[in-house]
């Protein structure tokens, strides 16, 4: 397809109402899984679309609109989910385990009694650009809203109980509600991410944009805004991969927009290696006090096991210093340079071992 | 400074607490005054946690009462003049999460909900930041610090809410001397305040000269109240024997007794 086309097509009103669908969700998805990835939850995303097949099942059973149904039922999966981790305390990933395969073995065999085939099915497992109406676009615009308003809006409060609850609660905030609340908006924004990536990748995007941009950031405020960022761009990036693709084969916009958004993580990781290797080199040594002058704040560094007062065998072609590339760190009151392994502290015409 | 006539701040009166069917505590009353510095101290699973935890609300009692500032602790909202910092482990998560986001947590129990920072609140950051000694790592990942560290910022981050009263929770435990001696500090800074603290903790090591008050708990009862003691007087045995002696002495076996009784009865 060329690009003129791939315009064209980006022109159309369903292809528009997608597109704004696809940001939207990959706005929402990542701001609530952050909460998740800091409760190591990160799978809590996966099981609640899991049981919202059946909510979609349900839909398809009944007549109504598969999209409220699956709200429904994914609230209330959260809710079970929560209640099960926070009554069972160490078996959070069993209740997740049996809603997971409960979730799908009911979405399937009630689709079955629908009369419906796995092909109905097969649009909110994976996503289907075409399939969204116009109304469906306004629900999940107002869905996605509520979730993004509510997690910005309670940012600190939803970091302190996710970071510590047993803090939060003698802090006095409802630490039960507040994670009741993360659950219901999670089930929410799978439902709201159901059109566009998929029930069965839904978690993708709500975990993958909060792992790369991990990488990089050292916030936790950082980390939610980056992931939502990267999110949105994956979102509308892989939707319009995919439309381009469409021409070819039928390519659902689900896997798309996850392989651009683990490709977004692949080209990160190396980065955020990296940086954090710099980091680790970067930080200040120790200082070992010498036990017995019975002041350990105070390093004497020539009594200190494993000092080295003779010069180092290689040739010094430079003086250490902030331009010489060495990174520099600082050691009690002086500053060492890391050199092929090695500390150097200067000391007068020679460089110190430390 | 030991204070015999300040308002009680903490009140404990009958305080039991099973876990799963097993007591814990069992009767336990306490009272700590304003402006108090009491270690709790003891040995492993004596109940000096989980008399904190009971006194903060996080353990459900059994039985009896606490009164914190004089309201019962289920009534208790004014959770501002409460700072609690838990045992280790929790300052990170799976998220980097900075300094200063974790000190600013603490400042929750005075920030409305869906209110921006003000100016006393990064304020009140800064300054806990600066009594832990920590100011020039505000903007580091947590998981970057030091286990030591990593406690300090658990400090800052009960400072900053400008509590009277603080619970900590073994902040010693695994901490190197450096860090204890930065620890001690802090305390020292906030007891200077006129903070109310109290400290569970194996061993006092830098915070000894702080303590003014010890209670001592052993099998889920206090057994001691009162000036602070030396470690031999905490681990060491408590009843010197100095020499053996019969409970019985004429008595030789139960068959003698037996006998001799039998003999006498034909008298």
């Amino acid at each position: 397809m060329s690009p003129t086309e791939l315009l064209d097509l980006l022109r159309h009103d369903f292809m528009q109402r997608a597109l704004l669908a696809a940001l939207l969700t990959g706005l929402a998805a990542p701001g609530i899984g952050t909460f998740l990835v800091q409760r190591r939850l990160a799978l809590l995303g996966d099981g609640i679309g899991h049981v919202a097949v059946t909510g979609v099942a349900l839909g398809l059973l009944t007549g109504t609109s598969p999209t409220w149904t699956a709200v429904v039922v994914a609230i209330l999966g959260a809710v079970l989910i929560e209640v099960i981790r926070e009554q069972g305390h160490t078996n959070g990933d069993v209740a997740l385990a049996l809603l997971f395969y409960g979730g799908l073995a009911g979405g399937v065999l009630i689709t079955g009694l629908a009369g419906e085939g796995a092909a109905s099915l097969q649009v909110y497992l994976f996503g289907s650009v075409t399939s969204i109406s116009a109304t469906e676009v306004w629900y999940t615009a107002g869905l996605a809203v509520v979730v993004l308003t509510l997690t910005l809006g309670l940012l600190p409060q939803l970091f302190a109980v996710a970071s510590d609850p047993e803090f939060a609660r003698v802090a006095g905030l409802r630490v039960r509600s507040y994670n009741l609340l993360v659950a219901v908006l999670a089930a929410v924004s799978v439902t709201v991410a159901m059109r566009t990536v998929g029930l069965l990748l839904v978690s993708a995007l709500m975990v993958v944009p909060v792992a790369t941009s991990q990488q990089l950031a050292r916030s936790f405020r950082s980390t939610l805004v980056a992931a939502m960022v990267l999110g949105g761009v994956a979102a509308v990036g892989g939707l319009v991969v995919s439309a381009w693709l469409s021409a070819r084969a039928t390519v659902a916009p689900g896997p798309s927009i996850v392989l651009l958004a683990l490709a977004m993580f692949a080209a990160t990781w190396p980065l955020g290696v990296w940086l954090r290797r710099r980091r680790r080199l970067a930080e200040p040594f120790p200082i070992v006090g010498d036990e017995s002058s019975g002041d350990p704040g105070v390093p004497d560094t020539h009594r200190m096991a494993g000092h080295d007062d003779r010069a180092h065998d290689h040739e010094h072609d430079h003086e250490h210093g902030e331009a010489c590339g060495h990174p520099a760190v600082p050691h009690g009151d002086h500053v060492d340079y890391v050199h092929d392994g090695h500390r150097h502290a200067p000391h007068g015409e020679h460089y110190d071992e430390h | 400074m030991l204070n015999t006539t300040g308002s009680p701040v903490v009140e404990a009166r009958d305080v039991t607490v099973a876990i799963g069917g097993r007591p814990v505590l069992r009767g336990n009353d306490l009272v700590v005054r304003e402006g108090e510095f009491v270690a709790l101290m003891g040995a492993n699973g004596s109940g000096k946690s989980t008399l904190v935890r009971a006194l903060t609300g996080l353990r459900p009692l059994t039985q009896g009462t606490v009164l914190l500032f004089g309201t019962p602790l289920h009534d208790f909202r004014a959770r501002h003049r409460l700072g609690y910092v838990p045992q280790r482990g929790t300052a990170t998560g799976g998220v980097p999460a900075s300094v200063r986001e974790v000190v600013a947590s603490g400042r929750l129990t005075r920030r409305g909900l869906l209110r921006p920072t003000s100016r006393a609140d990064r304020a009140a950051v800064a300054d806990a930041l600066d009594v832990v000694g920590l100011a020039d790592r505000a903007g580091d990942g947590v998981s970057t610090l030091s286990g030591g560290q990593q406690q300090r910022v658990l400090i800052a981050r009960a400072l900053a809410g400008e509590p009277e009263l603080f619970f900590l929770d073994e902040p010693t435990a695994g901490v190197d001397l450096p860090n204890q001696q930065a620890l001690a500090d802090a305390l020292h800074t906030l007891s200077g305040r006129g903070a109310t603290v109290v400290l569970v903790a194996h061993e006092l090591g830098p915070l000894a000269p702080l303590v003014d008050r010890a209670v001592v708990m052993r099998d889920g009862r206090i057994a001691y109240d009162g000036t602070p003691l030396s470690h031999e007087d905490v681990h060491g045995h408590h009843h010197p024997v100095d020499a053996h002696h019969d409970h019985v002495p004429h008595v030789g076996s139960p068959f003698d007794r037996l006998s001799h009784d039998h003999r006498e009865g034909h008298r």
